[in-house]
């Protein structure tokens, strides 16, 4: 018989139908479906817009299941498990599923376990489990770790993943595909339900549901929700002026105020938390009704931003500012616009930003994108268009990292002793690391155990040790400690307290905290600097122990912070679609007036590069020779390919003096014509050989990524038993590290982490080489008399220009040269 | 390599960017807070750093060696991470302080983490010394200003430039006084704008931070 067809109500046991109708609802065809594929025992991944009932239709076949038995027949064992991505979100989920159950007096118990959980709940929990718990995928690991893991999970139904998207191509999705692989290795029988956001490739999240066999590949069944209303989006241009370069959308302003009047609340989307605080700051500045606009970025301190989210929650606010850190989470029901400032860097997360308006499917979420600059007009218009054909750029599904694979075999070896047989095929069933080599794993294992030096030093110090049986046990109860208190795959950058100081007091003499900001940033303020946190103007004055102090000033024009953090680059095919919407003239139609002017003048004066073409141009300016090309491929692809190609310059001859990137293009200016250099060879992918590694040695984000790396993976202990290291200290030994771990065993395993980690991570090296063998043949070369239209964004942000590994010293020399001209000054 | 001199209590000393000071007059190599064997002293707390630290600081002490010819060694103290440390030493190590110790007369400053240096290592231990017009302790003294030459504080500091900020190692003087810059591969470090470091200096101090080729004047 075809469950299918029947009347959609008598799917469900008779206290469901009653309470759908009760309230008036019919259950949703996917809510029903994932009913039928869990009654098969079947994994499901359930596709859905926001707003789809989404949340339920993944717990429903969990409270039919125990709702069937009584409670008296069952064992206390946990039924369902629940992971989402944040803490927030898993406590917002656990209050609205208490509305039916409690509505429906089923016999259910639901708690959840985050890092707020007493010590006390946590112990009832391990011995009397929940039928539901709702979780985060660190609390799991910590669960799995533990002694008694066998017995609480042995008895568990089903696995709920929320917000899915979000966390399968991370380091976190790593930490949670090991923790379902042991999960299946304790509760064989259990099925799991995946709910996503709309996804490019849905089949790489089907594989990541279910365990992949020795051979071929398995998937979870693929429920897709029927889609909501049609979005409406408009996009800000004013047909008088469009900015060259920049990317505050200052011009628009007045747009983003009259869009946020005419809603009953805005979501008002940045990319970065510079330009949040940029743009609250400018709305204030013309907010003359005093309308509530808020604040919200992940610097702020912890109690502003719920104080914000309350507000919101309340309906008390007509907008917040925010970043990503609103991209997912709890519901708003009063959001009825978003607005998005900037270019939204890819149609997914486009996607994901509108959804964050109107929770109701049948009515258009509606969004106002507002371009900050000409490039963000086309993306702009390319991102619109590619949502409104339901088209999403997806990413390349990532191998598992060999830094979380580290945290998870201690893990395991904490809760007891391994079988290295088992236990590799075991983490072969997951999905990113089905290609796990058996070598690597040997190697991993060997790290965890003593470090896996070649000069074999500390194997009277390990951590594993093997039993006569030949398993791999912890040696001491104390190693078990440790990885509890630096488990997580969530690595910061080092922060520093910003604590705001009355003034004229000595720099450090105490003061509130307003938030945390990135070390690195801090230290390249020097004191008088000011700088806008926190929504207010802040003058820096020094920074002492672990904290910046700060006072306030009423400086108008403060230096913006320029930290990076939430920044995204543009996605693959977000950018393919820009290139495609530049070569072909017939769609400038719809661009503001100045930007097809814009791109007419550089078709007469230039060219205008066919989608698969890289366009190169070289021009005298000033006194200086420029080379300016475009390949679209976001701002970290586009540095590293200035770092390689100025070696290469040099090495030429042609006496490279610098290099800005922007998402867009990149430009070199030297001594010398650049034109009349090979450019098939300059643009050769065996740039990638050497240069890189060389390159590599010096890169400071790649010294980051060896630090995030060692950390994960247990090199470095963020904290220890006795107290917290802080991270200004964890920073500066981390490159001394990988300072000696490169010179004297450049093959080590953690180095290999680090090098996969950057290739598609911070440094986009897996993105260059795809853009050198896409361009292979198809360089077209203009020698022009002078700058061209296209190369003027580039061109404006030569200031902001970026100093080689080698140059470093050249800045010692520089602050030198200027103390001895301050020394020898007369009077 | 460019060579830069500076004149403590009327002594001319050449400061090296591998961050070891040269007495020439003397022929004196001057280093501090080697920390030799810190690498295996947290693998006893199975935190496994890389085992090559005494190595390498090894191989920079052995190439100053051969530049510089000096017919003593002076090691500031903290010269072992711990006092098993020379212990943890395998044979090669070993034979290679050994032959170090052949080249020049050694003298090994008692630090706070190596009170005490193993009988077996060549040249001799002391808790300060004197030559000429130069004091030669770990740790700087509150009092005697007028030419020590100390260690124990592994200052460090920040320029920013271009937006740019760079952390180094450094040196640090008034003409009075100089504390060097930690040798240790693993050292961490102190800012000079610490009070701890900056309260040991007069009006005239400056930082030398080490670059690749020489180091550089920066204002403390």
């Amino acid at each position: 018989m075809n469950l299918a067809v029947q009347p959609a109500l008598t799917l469900l046991p008779a206290p469901f139908a009653a309470w759908f109708s009760a309230r008036g609802w019919q259950p949703r065809p996917h809510q029903l479906q994932l009913v039928e594929h869990a009654a098969r025992g079947e994994s499901v991944l359930l596709v859905a817009p926001t707003g789809g009932g989404k949340t339920l239709a993944g717990f429903l076949p969990s409270l039919i299941e125990l709702a069937s038995v009584p409670k008296r027949a069952r064992a206390q064992r946990l039924h369902t498990l629940y992971i989402s991505p944040l803490k927030a979100l898993a406590v917002d989920v656990a209050r609205n599923l208490e509305i039916p159950v409690s509505e429906m007096e089923l016999p259910v118990r639901i708690e959840t376990r985050t890092g707020d959980t007493s010590p006390s709940k946590r112990l009832r929990q391990r011995h009397a489990p929940p039928d539901i718990l709702l979780t985060t995928p660190e609390q799991l690991s910590l669960l799995l770790s533990s002694p008694f893991a066998p017995r609480m999970f042995a008895g568990l139904r089903a696995v709920v993943l929320d917000e899915l998207h979000a966390l399968a191509n991370s380091k976190r999705g790593d930490l949670l595909a090991l923790g379902l692989s042991r999960l299946q290795a304790l509760a064989p029988g259990h099925r799991r339900i995946g709910l996503s956001a709309t996804v490019a490739d849905p089949a790489h999240l089907q594989r990541y549901l279910v365990p992949q066999p020795q051979e071929g590949e398995a998937m979870a069944r693929l429920v897709k929700a029927i889609g909501g209303a049609t979005p409406e989006i408009a996009i800000s241009a004013s047909q008088e002026y469009v900015p060259w370069a920049g990317h505050l959308a200052r011009h628009a302003m007045g747009d983003v105020m009259n869009a946020i009047r005419a809603s009953k609340t805005a979501l008002v989307f940045v990319n970065t938390r510079s330009q949040a605080e940029r743009t609250f700051q400018e709305l204030w500045r013309i907010n003359e009704d005093r309308l509530a606009i808020a604040l919200h970025h992940g610097s702020l301190a912890p109690e502003q931003r719920r104080k914000v989210e309350a507000a919101m929650a309340r309906g008390a606010l007509r907008a917040v500012v925010c970043t990503s850190t609103l991209d997912l989470g709890i519901d708003w029901g009063a959001v009825d616009r978003v607005i998005c400032l900037g270019a939204p860097k890819g149609a997914a997360r486009l996607v994901q930003r509108i959804g964050r308006a109107n929770h109701r499917l049948d009515e258009p979420s509606r969004a106002l994108l507002v371009p900050a600059n000409r490039f963000e007009v086309l993306e702009c218009e390319a991102a619109r268009d590619a949502v409104l054909a339901g088209e999403l750029d997806g990413d390349e599904p990532k191998r598992g990292g060999l830094d979380v694979l580290a945290q998870h075999v201690l893990c395991v070896a904490c809760a007891a002793p391994f079988d290295a047989d088992a236990l590799f095929a075991e983490i072969r069933s997951a999905a990113p690391y089905r290609h796990l080599a058996r070598e690597d794993f040997d190697r991993v294992v060997d790290f965890v155990a003593t470090g896996g030096y070649a000069l074999r030093r500390y194997d009277r110090y390990a951590r594993l040790r093997k039993t006569p049986e030949g398993l791999w046990r912890i040696a001491h109860p104390r190693v078990a400690q440790q990885y509890r208190l630096n488990a997580g795959v969530i690595i910061e950058d080092p922060m520093l307290d910003v604590r705001l100081q009355a003034k004229g007091r000595p720099v450090g003499a105490g003061g509130r905290v307003l938030g945390r900001m990135e070390e690195y940033f801090l230290e390249g303020l020097s004191p008088g600097d000011t700088f806008v946190f926190s929504g207010e103007v802040l003058r820096f004055e020094g920074i002492r122990e672990d904290a910046a102090y700060v006072t306030r000033t009423h400086d108008p024009e403060a230096q913006i912070p320029s930290y990076q953090g939430g920044k995204f680059p543009l996605s693959t095919f977000l950018a393919r679609r820009v290139r495609e919407m530049l070569a072909d003239p017939a769609q400038w139609a719809i661009l503001p007036d100045p930007v097809g002017e814009w791109l007419r003048v550089q078709k007469y004066v230039s060219l205008v590069p066919k989608p698969d073409q890289l366009l190169v141009e070289t021009f005298p300016r000033g006194s200086k020779e420029y080379l300016v090309c475009y390949p679209f491929e976001g701002r970290l692809a586009h540095q590293t390919l200035g770092m390689l190609l100025t070696r290469r310059l040099e090495r030429l001859r042609l006496r490279p003096l610098g290099f800005v990137a922007n998402e867009y293009a990149l430009a070199i200016w030297g001594l010398r014509d650049m034109g009349a250099a090979d450019m098939d060879r300059l643009f050769d992918e065996d740039m990638l050989g050497d240069d890189l590694e060389a390159w590599l040695a010096e890169s400071a984000l790649y010294k980051r990524t060896f630090r995030n790396c060692a950390i994960i993976a247990g090199l470095i202990e963020r904290r220890h038993l006795s107290g917290e290291k802080t991270g200004r200290q964890v920073t500066f030994s981390s490159d001394l590290i990988y300072d000696v771990l490169r010179e004297h065993e450049p093959d080590h395993i953690l180095l290999r982490a680090t090098y996969e980690d950057a290739a598609t991570g911070l440094l986009d090296i897996g993105r260059l080489t795809g853009m050198l063998k896409r361009i292979k043949g198809r360089i077209v070369v203009k020698r022009l008399e002078r700058v061209s239209p296209l190369a003027v964004p580039a061109l404006l942000e030569i200031s902001k220009e970026m100093v080689a590994g080698e140059a470093r010293d050249d800045l010692l020399r520089e602050n030198e040269d200027a103390l001895v001209r301050e020394a020898m000054r007369l009077g | 390599m460019d060579e830069t001199g500076i004149a403590v209590n009327g002594e001319t000393l050449v400061l090296t960017p591998a961050g070891a000071a040269w007495w020439p007059a003397q022929r004196t190599l001057v280093l501090a807070d080697i920390h030799f064997e810190k690498g295996s002293a947290y693998a006893r707390g199975r935190q496994f750093l890389p085992p090559y630290d005494t190595r390498s600081a090894l191989k920079r002490i052995r190439t100053l060696m051969a530049h510089h010819a000096p017919a003593r060694v002076i090691a500031l103290g903290d010269s072992f991470h711990d006092p098993y440390g020379p212990s943890r030493l395998d044979d090669f190590e070993k034979d290679c302080l050994a032959e170090m110790g052949r080249q020049a007369e050694w003298i090994w400053i008692k630090g706070n983490h190596d009170p005490a240096p193993p009988s077996w290592l060549s040249g001799r231990a002391a808790s300060e010394i004197s030559i000429g017009a130069l004091t030669f302790r770990h740790e700087p003294s509150s009092a005697s200003a007028r030419g020590e030459i100390a260690g124990h504080l592994h200052p460090c500091a920040t320029i920013t430039r271009r937006g740019h900020s760079i952390r180094r190692r450094c040196f640090v003087t008034d003409g009075r006084r100089l504390v060097l810059p930690a040798f240790g591969a693993y050292a961490g470090g102190l800012d000079v704008r610490e009070a701890a470091i900056r309260s040991l200096f007069g009006e005239r101090v400056r930082a030398y931070l080490l670059g690749a080729r020489r180091v550089y004047a920066a204002a403390a």
